[in-house]
């Protein structure tokens, strides 16, 4: 026990001397958390539009002012024929060309469903599509808007309509605000991250210097040695997370619905998961450089596969399954649930019993490889 | 007790040889081989070392020293063969022999973001033992160091390093000592202080196996084993050692010792001419004469050359000793 109390009195002792170390841990977070919540947003805020107003009636008139009245949208430029608008889709200069056709009053008001040509620029997959939905939300509203204006004289009163009214409210995040879905995801990432990468390099810096083969002729059992890295950086990595956490209610002012209890406790298991994989890298790897390598070749795979930046659910179903060992996916989704949900224990527990899984089986395969004798 | 003797006379000798080994070899090494993918690190080599003995294994780079120091201290596996140190084999009771060994490998390989003072805690915490508790054993060394004992390791000289590392590997008392290359980048004063050191621990009772790949050390040791290319070449004491040179040996110095090197190597009588320092050392067939050596010479133009018998170095036996070998294994 004495020897575990030195080893990890030891290892804290370089901690505080490490100079890169302790910018690394609040200053990291506290950057990324800023510069990726704001940044790698997903809101479409601003489609460019070309419209082409073929009708020229009061209707299409109508029409056009909702669509300049929408905050959506800005419109690039009012053109008369295909051919004009053309060059703006090219130059990648509109997302979406809108057409209202010739007879387009005519039509309407006949009750015959007038077409309304799109052309949608579908490089930018997410902004098309995103774009796309705001238009038809706004068409729809104008069908409705229309309906209601009874006093219209045109209204032909023979056809009744049917309209089924959806309604939705978003839960959660009412205000569908991007940084309050990223920042408890990116808080996950960064503390999964900067522990895996810090002990990896630190048990590989010790067999660079060679200050491990003096610890392996010593009587030192495995599990103290595993021990006395695993602690320290745990605390290390609650340190991050506190930070983060701190960091994003003060920037973000992120909804904390849930029990930060709970988030600590479940923390501290993933940290386990996480610092058994670093150590278990470490016993692979030569150098630091070997080490830098493998570490990043997972961590990407983690964090693009950890549904962060895209949902998990639109993986397909064998990338679905590759989440399971993914402890920042686990991770993320109980930060998730429990600050922006306030989901309780029950409602975590499946992350729970994977992450457990996940601790045991990294940290017995890092005791395993870890080799005190070649 | 009578009667079990003359029934079994040779079990009961067998044991007493194997408890005699146990108690008398503070290493003993049987056939010991290794090698990595086709380079064969270690040839089957065995020795001995004796308890409170220094024993010295001197080779250049490469010959095989460090691998055996790995071997011995359980953090390498031998190919083949076998090995006890204090009597627990290598094998079967390396936890017990990583108690009672203290090894400083040819790197340094302390902490160096720990001060001097921490370095000392930490590797006697993590054997169960104080500083204070032996002290004694380190006083002599530790003294010099503690002028600097809250300077980090990392900032130490390169002698101060040496000691702190051999203090390291004394705190917790042990039977046997593992040197790999302790001297080597260490300044001549602090190497001198280094090899007094050790004479001072043997004298406490602790073996010790030190390598060093400088020849000059070699008469410091009690006993000394040439190693080169993973083989021993002879096992012997520094003064054994001079007798195994059986053939007469001149230092001979001209102005030009290129030419006079050229014009040696033709000489009937050669069987080696090396330089060492601003002479070549000359190595001539059993019983020849100096005067032919002369006449050899001023045949040649090398009038003024100047001759004269030494005894050899160690350099010489190790050199010679290698050439011999080379010669049979070709």
């Amino acid at each position: 026990m004495n020897v575990l109390r030195y080893l990890i009195q030891k290892e804290f002792i370089q901690i505080i001397r490490n100079k890169a170390l302790l910018p690394m841990m609040t200053i990291l977070p506290i950057v990324q958390l800023l510069l990726l919540s704001n940044a790698a947003s997903n809101d479409v805020k601003n489609v460019n539009l070309v419209l082409i107003d073929k009708d020229r009636s009061q209707t299409s008139r109508l029409l056009r002012n909702k669509i300049e009245a929408a905050n959506e949208f800005s419109i690039v430029s009012y053109a008369t024929n295909n051919s004009e608008a053309m060059p703006y889709l090219q130059a990648n200069e509109a997302d979406i060309v809108l057409e209202i056709p010739n007879d387009f009053e005519r039509e309407y008001f006949r009750g015959e469903a007038p077409d309304l040509q799109l052309l949608v620029n579908a490089i930018n997959g997410q902004q098309a599509t995103v774009g796309f939905g705001y238009l038809n939300r706004i068409i729809a509203g104008f069908n409705g808007d229309i309906l209601e204006n009874g006093s219209m004289a045109q209204m032909s009163q023979t056809a009744p309509r049917a309209m089924i009214q959806i309604a939705s409210r978003n839960w959660y995040n009412p205000e569908l605000k991007y940084t309050h879905f990223m920042a408890p995801g990116i808080l996950a990432e960064i503390t999964a991250l900067l522990t895996i990468v810090l002990t990896a390099m630190n048990v590989v810096r010790e067999r660079e210097l060679g200050t491990i083969e003096q610890i392996n002729v010593t009587p030192i059992k495995k599990w103290q040695f595993i021990l006395g890295k695993l602690i320290p950086f745990l605390i290390l990595g609650l340190v991050i997370l506190t930070v983060g956490i701190i960091a994003s209610k003060l920037f973000f002012d992120i909804p904390i619905r849930g029990s930060v209890t709970l988030v600590f406790g479940y923390a501290i298991v993933n940290l386990v998961a996480v610092l058994g994989f670093g150590l278990l890298i470490s016993n692979f790897a030569e150098t630091q450089q070997q080490a830098i390598f493998v570490a990043f070749f997972f961590v990407l795979i983690f964090i693009l596969m950890c549904g962060l930046f895209t949902p998990i659910e639109s993986m397909p179903k064998w990338a679905q399954y590759f989440t399971i060992p993914n402890p920042l996916a686990h991770f993320i989704s109980v930060s998730r649930k429990v600050l922006m949900k306030g989901s309780g224990l029950a409602d975590i527990k499946m992350e729970f019993i994977y992450t457990i899984i996940l601790a045991l089986v990294f940290n017995s395969l890092a005791i395993w490889s870890y080799k005190k004798q070649q | 007790m009578v009667h079990f003797e003359s029934v079994c006379p040779l079990r009961s000798s067998s044991i007493r040889t194997s408890w005699n080994r146990l108690v008398m070899q503070a290493i003993q090494v049987d056939n010991i081989s290794k090698s990595y993918g086709k380079i064969s690190a270690l040839k089957s080599v065995s020795f001995q070392v004796e308890e409170g003995e220094l024993f010295g294994l001197i080779g250049p780079d490469g010959a095989g020293k460090s691998t055996l120091f790995r071997i011995l201290t359980t953090l390498l596996l031998a190919d083949s063969g076998e090995g006890h140190v204090a009597g627990n084999h290598l094998l079967r009771d390396y936890r017990k022999i990583r108690r009672i060994v203290g090894y400083m490998p040819g790197r340094f390989s302390l902490y160096q973001d720990l001060s001097v003072e921490e370095n000392l805690s930490f590797f006697a915490t993590i054997f169960g033992t104080t500083i204070e508790e032996n002290y004694g054993l380190i006083k002599d060394i530790y003294v010099q160091l503690e002028p600097f004992k809250k300077r980090l390791a990392g900032q130490l000289s390169g002698g101060m390093k040496q000691k702190l590392a051999l203090c390291c590997a004394l705190i917790h008392r042990p039977e046997v000592l593992f040197l790999d290359e302790p001297t080597t980048g260490v300044d001549a004063v602090s190497r001198k202080e280094f090899w007094e050191m050790l004479k001072k621990l043997k004298q406490k009772g602790i073996a010790i196996l030190v390598s060093t790949p400088y020849m000059d050390e070699a008469s410091l040791c009690d006993r000394i084993a040439l190693i080169q290319n993973g083989e021993i070449l002879t096992i012997n004491t520094p003064e054994g050692l001079m007798t195994e040179y059986d053939l007469p040996l001149y230092a001979v110095k001209y102005d030009d010792t290129y030419q006079l090197l050229k014009g040696l190597r033709k000489m009937p009588y050669t069987k080696s001419v090396l330089p060492f320092g601003d002479s070549l050392h000359l190595t001539v067939e059993a019983e020849t004469p100096v005067s032919k050596i002369t006449e050899y010479l001023t045949d040649l133009g090398f009038e003024n050359a100047e001759i004269r018998p030494i005894s050899p170095t160690v350099e010489d036996i190790f050199l010679e000793l290698s050439r011999r070998t080379e010669s049979k294994n070709d």
